[in-house]
């Protein structure tokens, strides 16, 4: 009987495993956990697990009887450690051997070191997974001021979470603005703004050079102009790497994540790989990118599911993003490669607004604060890259959601 | 407890009993029912939750929320002007027996 291993539990393994069922697959599935726990939902560790209430549990990825009602074998802390290609076996900590016929890495991404003296120090935090979460929350509980490293969308629902508790906060970023990898100036300086009004401290322009305690404990952070911010937590969100060393250890092609094609197959012809650890050719942004979101992890799952199931899909789905930050809440629908032009939609005084971001005259990429209708309706303007331009928008008055009805009805 | 139905547009039909508290879209993704995908976790801001609630229990619910009522203008599937509803706004609780729910042919 045929026998796919997900290795993996998280976004992307979880949801194969779902859409293997649901696309009729009915040989064996075999879903592998290096950690221990029902597999749990990332976003709301950095937001609602953070809050203040005493049972705030982990949001299961699914209940524990969808595993038994699908026939999924849910193996439990016991990680991968080898891979044989030319056996098709996998090899766990624990000794046992699986056989696969399939095999397909959901490795995602671990924490990236921030690596100077005192990073040790009790106190020092970071958010990646659901026991850096715990920690994270019973530090918050005892702290009164907090330095977040890095502005990126971690650091940022870090430091609403924590200015949401009343703590003191500052945020120090290497940049010179916040989310600088991935949304435009605009909306850097409004989400900037919207922080620093609720009492966000931003330092910009600054690595972080020392960590420095009393004894173990953590008391203050000093950045290379010799400043120093009095802590009593700090987080570190300076990015993540891609989990790709098992892979690479058993020669299968990575770069800087693990290397695959359209359909998301790796150099063997047996190995697949989805989520956060993969770098893949991305129609939308005209280039091999890696790209950490749930979107990405669950349909690439979803379409490697059809493939897996005797029905080729190349993947092409249209990236998209959301975070929540406080009272704010972000939506990105594609990607834009540079500043380019842009139009401003919807009302900026409220705080309600989208950026449409053309390459081209294109419409590329819709970035949406408070704005969810426009964000759906971007969505399905931007699926099929270059379906609307400037000027048709600008015949619509810039009416997206009338946009995207002309679509549907277009197409239907 | 609340008993939710589901009934898939291919004539299938999925039950479930629900604790209070939860909402029929969390119900149905944590149990691995096909047909609704609740992509922004329950805020109201994905419309990929739609449901299309059997009239017998349309009076039982909590009136259209503002949010809940622009993105159902979004769905997929055309908007039934009465029986339209998100499922994540949609909560299980003591009042409320049980509920029958249409699946939408597509959430995206």
């Amino acid at each position: 009987m045929s026998h796919i291993v997900v290795v993996g539990a998280g976004h992307a393994g979880v949801q194969l495993a779902d859409s293997l069922r649901t696309e009729g697959f009915s040989g064996q599935v075999t879903v592998i956990d290096a950690a221990a726990g029902l597999p749990y939902q990332r976003p709301p560790l950095s937001k609602d697990y953070l809050k203040s209430t005493d049972d705030a549990d982990l949001l299961p990825l699914r209940a524990r009887k969808f595993y038994h009602d699908k026939d999924i074998d849910l193996i439990e802390g016991d990680p991968v450690v080898s891979i044989d290609r030319h056996g098709h076996t996998v090899t766990l900590a624990s000794g046992s051997e699986l056989h696969y016929s399939a095999l397909v890495l959901a490795t995602g991404a671990r924490h990236r070191r921030l690596d100077v003296p005192g990073v040790d120090l009790d106190g020092v935090c970071r958010l990646r997974d659901a026991a850096d979460a715990a920690r994270v929350r019973s530090e918050l509980d005892r702290a009164r001021s907090v330095v977040v490293i890095g502005a990126g969308f971690i650091g940022l629902e870090l430091a609403a979470a924590a200015l949401d508790r009343g703590l003191d906060v500052t945020v120090v970023e290497l940049g010179s603005r916040v989310m600088g990898r991935a949304v435009s100036t605009h909306i850097s300086d409004h989400i900037r703004a919207a922080h620093t009004a609720r009492g966000v401290r931003f330092v910009f322009d600054r690595t972080v050079t020392a960590l420095e305690g009393d004894g173990p404990r953590l008391h203050s952070v000093v950045t290379d102009d010799g400043a120093r911010y009095r802590a009593d937590l700090v987080v570190v969100g300076v990015g993540v790497l891609p989990e790709d060393s098992l892979a690479a250890e058993a020669g299968i092609l990575t770069d800087d994540g693990i290397v695959v094609d359209e359909y998301l197959r790796t150099n063997d012809d047996s190995v697949w790989a989805i989520g956060d650890c993969v770098r893949f050719p991305c129609l939308h942004s005209g280039s091999h990118t890696r790209l950490e979101s749930v979107q990405n992890a669950v349909d690439q799952a979803r379409t490697l599911a059809a493939t897996l199931t005797g029905k080729p899909a190349v993947y092409e789905r249209l990236p998209w993003f959301w975070s929540h930050q406080g009272p704010t809440k972000i939506q990105i629908a594609g990607i834009a490669r540079g500043e380019g032009p842009v139009t401003v939609v919807g009302d900026v005084d409220r705080g309600k607004f989208s950026i449409l971001r053309y390459e081209q005259d294109t419409l590329v990429c819709v970035e949406s604060i408070n704005h969810p209708v426009a964000h759906t309706s971007a969505r399905a303007l931007l699926a099929v890259p270059g379906t609307i331009d400037l000027d048709t928008l600008q015949t619509l008055q810039f009416d997206l959601k009338s946009a995207a009805a002309n679509l549907r009805k277009a197409n239907a | 407890m609340t008993k939710i139905r589901f009934h898939h547009s291919d004539g299938r039909t999925d039950t479930l009993d629900v604790a209070d508290g939860t909402s029929i879209m969390r119900a149905a993704v944590s149990n691995g029912i096909d047909g609704i995908i609740g992509e922004c976790g329950g805020q109201a801001m994905c419309a990929t939750c739609h449901v299309l609630v059997h009239d017998d229990y349309l009076t039982q619910l909590p009136p259209i929320g503002e949010d809940e009522d622009e993105m159902l203008d979004c769905t997929a599937t055309q908007r039934d002007p009465s029986r339209s509803r998100l499922g994540c706004q949609i909560i299980a609780t003591d009042g409320l027996g049980e509920i029958a729910v249409d699946l939408p042919e597509e959430q995206v």
